[in-house]
């Protein structure tokens, strides 16, 4: 992929990376060969249906699926070059909320209603010994006041419960950001969110992004969100990238067959529609997915080849005609023209 | 806890519960001072003329048991008894039933199904059984009731506390907390314990009622609190054939354990709604 702004090594790099969960029937493929790279300062969209697998991806990287039932069969997790797969269990807490931060979509309970939005942000200072007592208390301030959540002297009083949706999502913000990790993962920060809401939570994760120096992993289904916030954009389609790209160049052309239908199934603005196009069918469920490409029960340009055998992420060009386009790559043996 | 307390006052029931609470275990800290007889001792008037126990009257305001004895002193007496096995007895299954019903829940896993397995051969063994068992090995007392009951009681809260922490483990903030880096014994105790702390009160406070119960039961089986030493269990089950003649041998304790029983429910239910995390903050 493209490195933004010349940097050379990626922050984060997923190689190949399977992961599969064992079932009463059986064990159950849901990641199979899941390669992305984030580079400093990024923001990477990874965009796809319910059940793609997206979110299997980022928990894999955070190391908090539960095993057994998953397992990861092969790949690697590289994070600043160090492979988070290989890292003993306690280095790895030392990693979380430190040089990765995480929000999850359910602002509404991923707080403890339990404690003050004070107390929670101050214990994830504590967690990684960056601060303790008044001064935890203090930084805790700072960092509402940095998410637009104030006045902080009352804010910090209040329990989660006194609070609005979006002001909770700000309140996650500042714990995951507490630390100043090096990496943000967003699963779905926005979907439990009304509309107006949503676009406020982007633009903060867009102003952070640039503040905190931080590479953002966001995670959606709405094609919108990306479009708004992300460098690039990777399509996730029945446990694999099937098409990675510039946001720009991505929505300009796409190539994969899936993320064509993607676009065209979103309404757009100004347009009049009867009905908009659906892509026909559902995400083959893991276990029953075959050798080639998960997309070919669905596809309108499918070929005999596709069921038989995965195709590879490859590099990709430009329609015919124009000039190629560096670091788009689709997963295709038949891509749109 | 203040906001806790404040809501308690509200609520003339808890009140109640609280006043009866307070004045069964006065009288059972200063059972010498307050009872008005030696609740041993068997008066020669304690009996009418055919041998039958005395009704109540201005001497013996309870009346007298079959022995001549003042039955209102012996239920002041009695107290200590029920005080001492409700709350030690209660509160070590509580601990045994929350440490085993938290660690399966959170950890699950073969820990969690080794220790839930053996919950569940507890609950199949006829707890009366292993009661009487333990009692008959172990030298009847007092404390070893208590612990008796306790090793019996806890298997409830184990499987109460089992299913509340699974739950719980499964929320959003846990895995959120997860993501911060926190252990998960910091997680166990930090942020899953408190959610427990309602269920562990009313728990608590309805074992206590099944605790005297226990105990009356292990007492008329004569492998619970020894005579002469009163109970309020023991002393129904060794009046009980006498109720048609002397109802108020058995009318008078079971009041007293009923009072008792519904007092630290009442207070349970109180604490309950008072503790509920959603609601604090909210007046």
């Amino acid at each position: 992929m493209i490195p933004k702004d010349g940097a050379s090594a990626p922050l984060l790099a997923i190689e190949d990376l399977a992961v599969s969960f064992g079932t009463e029937s059986g064990r159950v493929s849901v990641l199979d060969g899941v390669n992305l790279s984030i580079f400093p300062g990024q923001a990477v969209g990874l965009v796809g249906e319910s059940g793609s697998g997206k979110s299997v991806t980022a928990m894999s990287v955070m190391r908090l699926l539960p095993s057994p039932p998953s397992r990861v069969d092969r790949g690697r997790i590289l994070f600043r070059g160090q492979d988070l797969l290989a890292l003993p269990a306690g280095k790895m807490r030392a990693m979380r909320g430190d040089r990765i931060g995480m929000i999850f979509q359910e602002p509404m309970t991923s707080l403890n209603p339990t404690f003050t939005v004070g107390f929670q942000i101050a214990e994830a200072l504590a967690l990684h010994g960056k601060a303790r007592g008044v001064a935890a208390h203090e930084r805790a301030g700072a960092l509402l006041e940095r998410v637009g959540v104030g006045p902080a002297a009352r804010r910090l009083r209040q329990y989660p419960h006194e609070l609005s949706g979006g002001l909770r999502q700000r309140v996650m913000m500042a714990i995951a950001l507490a630390c100043d990790p090096d990496l943000l993962i967003a699963d779905e920060p926005t979907t439990a969110l009304d509309v107006t809401i949503q676009a406020q939570i982007l633009d903060l994760i867009a102003r952070l992004r640039a503040e905190f120096g931080m590479s953002v992993l966001l995670i959606t289904h709405d094609l919108g969100v990306v479009a708004e916030v992300c460098d690039l954009v990777a399509v996730m389609y029945a446990g694999r990238i099937v098409e990675q790209a510039s946001a720009a160049r991505l929505f300009a052309a796409p190539r994969h067959p899936y993320t064509l239908g993607l676009m065209e199934s979103a309404p757009k603005l100004g347009q009049r529609v009867k009905e908009l196009p659906t892509i026909p069918g559902m995400v083959p469920p893991p276990g029953k997915r075959g050798p080639g490409c998960g997309f070919v029960g669905r596809c309108g340009r499918a070929l005999a080849r596709c069921a038989a055998e995965p195709p590879p992420l490859a590099p990709v060009g430009g329609p015919v005609g124009s000039s190629a386009s560096p670091g788009h790559e689709a997963a295709c043996w038949n891509p749109v023209p | 806890m203040r906001s806790a307390w404040s809501r308690i006052r509200r609520d003339k029931a808890a009140l109640f519960g609280l006043a009866v609470i307070a004045v069964v275990t006065f009288a059972a800290l200063f059972a010498p001072f307050v009872a008005p007889f030696n609740p041993d001792q068997q008066f020669a008037n304690g009996l009418t003329l055919q041998g039958a126990p005395r009704p109540p009257d201005g001497v013996y305001w309870f009346g007298t048991d079959l022995l001549g004895r003042d039955l209102l002193s012996r239920l002041i007496w009695g107290a200590r008894a029920s005080m001492i096995i409700g709350l030690a007895a209660n509160l070590a299954a509580v601990v045994i039933g929350t440490t085993l019903g938290a660690t399966a829940g959170f950890l699950g896993g073969w820990i969690g199904t080794v220790i839930m397995r053996f919950t569940d051969l507890m609950m199949a063994f006829p707890a009366l059984l292993l009661a009487i068992a333990l009692a008959a090995i172990l030298h009847p007392s007092l404390w070893i009731v208590a612990l008796v009951i306790a090793l019996v009681n806890w298997v409830q809260i184990a499987r109460v506390i089992y299913t509340e922490t699974r739950a719980l483990a499964a929320r959003e903030f846990v895995e959120a907390v997860r993501a911060l880096g926190a252990g998960r014994w910091r997680i166990l105790a930090r942020h899953v314990l408190p959610h427990l702390l309602p269920t562990i009160l009313v728990w608590g406070t309805l074992g206590i009622s099944s605790t005297v119960l226990i105990e009356a039961t292990l007492s008329f089986l004569g492998v619970g609190v020894q005579p002469p030493t009163p109970s309020w269990g023991g002393i129904i089950f060794q009046s009980q054939s006498y109720f048609m003649v002397a109802p108020w041998l058995v009318v008078f304790p079971g009041l007293a354990i009923i009072f008792l029983a519904l007092s630290f429910n009442l207070v349970g239910d109180a604490l309950r709604d008072a503790l509920d995390p959603t609601q604090r903050g909210i007046t």
